[in-house]
């Protein structure tokens, strides 16, 4: 079985979870005989390439005036109708110019754009545009290239994967991995939440990353029940055993790592922070990752008074990853909203004991994890405090954890993946 | 015989390291030595070297009728020290003139006079030795860093034993008085003070390049004749400024180092100026009145106010943090943790910090290394950590 997957990125350069989990599911998959053509807008060079064959969407040729993307040049058109890339014009105007320019927009393409793509590959400013862009390279992947199936990670590649589709005839499974609701709250992104839901009606199966996010997709976005499946995410086990890492400070670290944005809770860490340190000053907090919110947290932190036992790690990747969890005593995800939540998962895996929100994906599985509103800042520094200083409840927490975290492997994830490919074979 | 008085500062910070999370307790090394070379040694290139240089040949030419002062930090003398030799020798040959008066100020170009009247009498005590060292002539006039003044900070100052001052001409102080006399002390009769002309000081510092400026280019005769404009019972203007606006701030291309070659002689054959330091203006003038500075004034930014070293909570916090270990340093004996001690208190580190990007960002961008405010505070905050686990541990050593 051969599947075309298309994604965003790809470890080493990822800005969230989903690269992680792309590469897990594809090693996953390699496993049970399942090939993968991974298609990704911008491949630096040093990706990790053992398990997929990386193919580097700026490479690929595309001949405007081959008649095979007329189809798909029709559906980049009705799709426009809902961006905003066209500034200053009212909503009507703007319908009547994409009416009216549609094929003449075809011959002055051609002359703007040459044969290969090259797409920026970070989330930006222009990021509409490079979906369009990377659904019309899709079409001449999809074009070339033999495979049984084709999945789509997120929002960003839908367009993709039905432009694969209309192209090669082939099924297509969507993957939803976060929904705008996650990322804006309930200040969706119209061009956002159309693009999902038209993803997910001409899916042919949806696949969710836990039960909360399946229950999103049928109530917010009216997909039919019987389409959508859970599948939950996984962790690869380490390679490495774990370090012993060098510890500066005597205290005890309590560790937030993800983006600082709204949906992950930085401001319940902090608040929680205040009132463990009240109780115990001799802790220290780290957060580690950044985000629009980073700002105002680090100036509240500054207002609580706790700069020094507060600190900010910034960005973490690779190694640095695993040497903050080395450095930790409890790791917390206090997320207002998260579909799925790997971190802790990595967390557990370096046998730190987690405190997670009733709110997220992953604590639908775990059983040896603390688990509290996002919003009862009294229960988090509660169950922080008890980690700390109840060791019983730490030792079981480090062993258990660590058991039941081995146990969720990509390879048994993977084989849900491959049930739901072989239904639509 | 009218007075201008001169008085140049000099002042460069221990920049500091990115220094992270990680290197908390573990890492005590917080400099980051290579820019602080690098700046030194292109400050000392374009301003330093050939300024130090004009006015040994201005000394020489004019005899005691051409005069300057300087007030120079003490970590811009460490970083003398240690990367640029030729400033500090440069420097001496300065003093040896006689024509050169350098004042004193805290060590570390730092704060304390806001914060532990202890701290700040210790660290211009350590900084009136360093001079007396280097340059062979006991300081007896007093500038705080950033001109930084008030009523009680002027009375600890004549406690420390001063008898002059300098500080901001702030118009909101002033109010209908004249810049351009001595006054004293609110508190305490005995200190006198010298107050900046702004006007003047900056129409050199700050819009000598402007073009938008509707007097550039600026000229001798220019600025002279602004001089004879001043009411003629008035007596002295002080022309205060960072030292660095020779070169480095206003590039050699903007003619500065032409204008301050020919200013004496313009003075001397068109004006009834002379130039005196600021000692000698403390023996000759008499004060006219006593001025009231109940909240602190600086030279810095429009407000002449405190706001770009303290006030939002990233420099609250870290300022406060800073102080509150005061007395657990005193115990220490470790050299390196009191060098530290001092450098960390430099007002730099807090001026990185400041979040009032809008009418004087400019500046402000300018010297700042971060991109933030937020990136200073962490990274300070890192650091700040560090140097109190090794407080505690080199108090406890001997407890």
């Amino acid at each position: 079985m051969k599947v075309l997957m298309f994604g965003w990125e790809f470890p080493p350069h990822i800005s969230g979870g989903l690269g992680t989990a792309c590469f897990g599911l594809t090693k996953g998959l390699m496993k049970h005989d399942v090939e993968v053509l991974f298609v990704v807008p911008k491949a630096y060079g040093d990706e990790n390439q053992e398990a997929v064959r990386l193919i580097n969407a700026s490479d690929i040729s595309i001949d405007f005036k081959d008649s095979i993307y007329e189809e798909y040049w029709r559906r980049i058109t009705y799709m426009e109708i809902g961006s905003n890339l066209i500034p200053y014009v009212g909503p009507e105007e703007f319908k009547r110019i994409i009416e009216a320019s549609e094929l003449e927009s075809l011959s002055s393409e051609d002359s703007i754009l040459s044969k290969n793509f090259e797409f920026s590959g970070k989330y930006g400013t222009d990021l509409m545009d490079e979906v369009k862009r990377y659904a019309l390279v899709a079409s001449a992947v999809a074009a070339t290239n033999d495979f049984d199936v084709i999945h789509a990670h997120d929002w960003l590649t839908y367009s993709a994967g039905i432009a694969a589709k209309s192209v090669s005839g082939k099924p297509l499974v969507v993957h939803m991995h976060a929904t705008e609701f996650d990322r804006s709250g309930e200040n969706v992104n119209q061009n956002v939440y159309d693009i999902e839901r038209h993803g997910m009606e001409e899916a042919d199966r949806v696949m969710a990353v836990s039960n909360l996010t399946r229950n999103i997709v049928i109530e917010k976005y009216g997909i039919n029940p019987d389409k959508v499946f859970t599948v939950y995410n996984a962790v690869e086990p380490s390679e490495k055993p774990n370090l012993q890492y060098q510890r500066g400070v005597r205290e005890k670290v309590v560790t937030f790592l993800g983006r600082v944005t709204f949906q992950k809770g930085p401001d319940y860490f902090v608040e929680a922070a205040r009132k463990v340190l009240d109780k115990d000053p001799n802790i220290r907090f780290v957060m580690a990752g950044s985000g629009d919110m980073l700002n105002k947290t680090i100036k509240r932190v500054a207002e609580l008074k706790m700069g020094d036992r507060f600190h900010f790690a910034g960005f973490l990747k690779g190694d640095d990853v695993d040497r903050m969890f080395g450095l930790s005593d409890v790791f917390v995800m206090p997320s207002v909203s998260e579909p799925f939540g790997i971190v802790p998962l990595e967390a557990m895996r370096s046998n730190v004991p987690v405190v997670i929100s009733k709110q997220s994906g992953v604590a639908e599985i775990l059983v040896h994890a603390l688990k509290v509103d996002f919003w009862d800042v009294d229960a988090l520094a509660d169950s922080i405090y008890g980690l700390l200083h109840y060791e019983g409840l730490s030792k079981m927490f480090k062993q258990y954890g660590k058991e039941e975290v081995d146990n969720l492997k990509w390879e048994n994830a993977a084989i849900k993946v491959k049930e739901v490919y072989q239904s639509v074979l | 015989m009218k007075s201008i008085c001169f008085y140049f500062q000099v002042h460069q910070p221990y920049r500091l390291r990115t220094y992270r999370f990680f290197d908390i307790g573990t890492n005590h090394h917080y400099y980051d030595e290579q820019q602080n070379r690098f700046i030194m040694r292109r400050v000392a290139d374009k301003c330093y070297l050939p300024m130090n240089q004009l006015l040994l040949d201005m000394i020489n030419e004019y005899g005691s009728a051409f005069k300057v002062s300087f007030s120079i930090s003490g970590t811009a003398l460490d970083q003398f020290q240690a990367y640029a030799p030729d400033v500090l020798d440069s420097f001496r040959a300065l003093a040896d003139t006689g024509n050169v008066e350098f004042l004193a100020e805290t060590y570390a170009h730092a704060l304390p006079s806001l914060k532990s009247k202890e701290e700040f009498t210790e660290q211009v005590g350590i900084h009136r030795k360093k001079i007396e060292e280097l340059f062979g002539q006991t300081p007896v006039t007093f500038r705080n860093t950033e001109l930084i003044y008030s009523d009680e900070i002027g009375e600890m100052v004549a406690e420390m034993g001063f008898n002059l001052m300098l500080t901001e001409g702030a118009k909101h102080v002033l109010g209908w008085k004249s810049p351009n006399y001595m006054y004293t002390n609110a508190i305490n009769p005995k200190l006198k003070l010298l107050l900046k002309n702004f006007r003047l000081s900056d129409d050199i510092a700050f819009r000598f390049s402007e073009q938008s400026w509707g007097e550039w280019p600026m000229t001798t005769e220019k600025f002279v004749g602004w001089l004879n404009e001043i009411d003629p019972r008035e007596e002295v203007v002080n022309l205060f400024m960072d030292y660095e606006t020779f070169g480095e701030h206003q590039w050699p291309e903007t003619g500065i180092f032409e204008f301050m070659r020919a200013l004496p002689a313009r003075v001397f054959s068109h004006s009834d100026f002379t130039f005196n330091t600021p000692s000698e203006l403390g023996e000759k003038l008499q004060p006219v009145s006593a001025i009231h500075v109940p909240y602190p004034i600086s030279w810095a930014d429009e407000e002449r106010d405190l706001t770009a070293w303290l006030g939002n909570e990233l420099q609250d916090e870290a300022f406060d943090k800073l102080y509150s270990i005061r007395e657990k340093v005193k115990k220490c004996q470790d050299p390196e943790i009191l060098r530290d001690w001092r450098y960390l208190q430099t007002s730099d580190h807090f001026y990185y910090m400041c979040t009032k990007w809008f009418s004087d960002g400019d500046v402000h961008k300018y010297f700042n290394p971060y991109g933030t405010p937020y990136e200073a505070f962490i990274n300070y905050m890192n650091i700040l950590s560090d140097f109190m686990i090794r407080v505690e541990q080199d108090k406890s050593s001997k407890d």
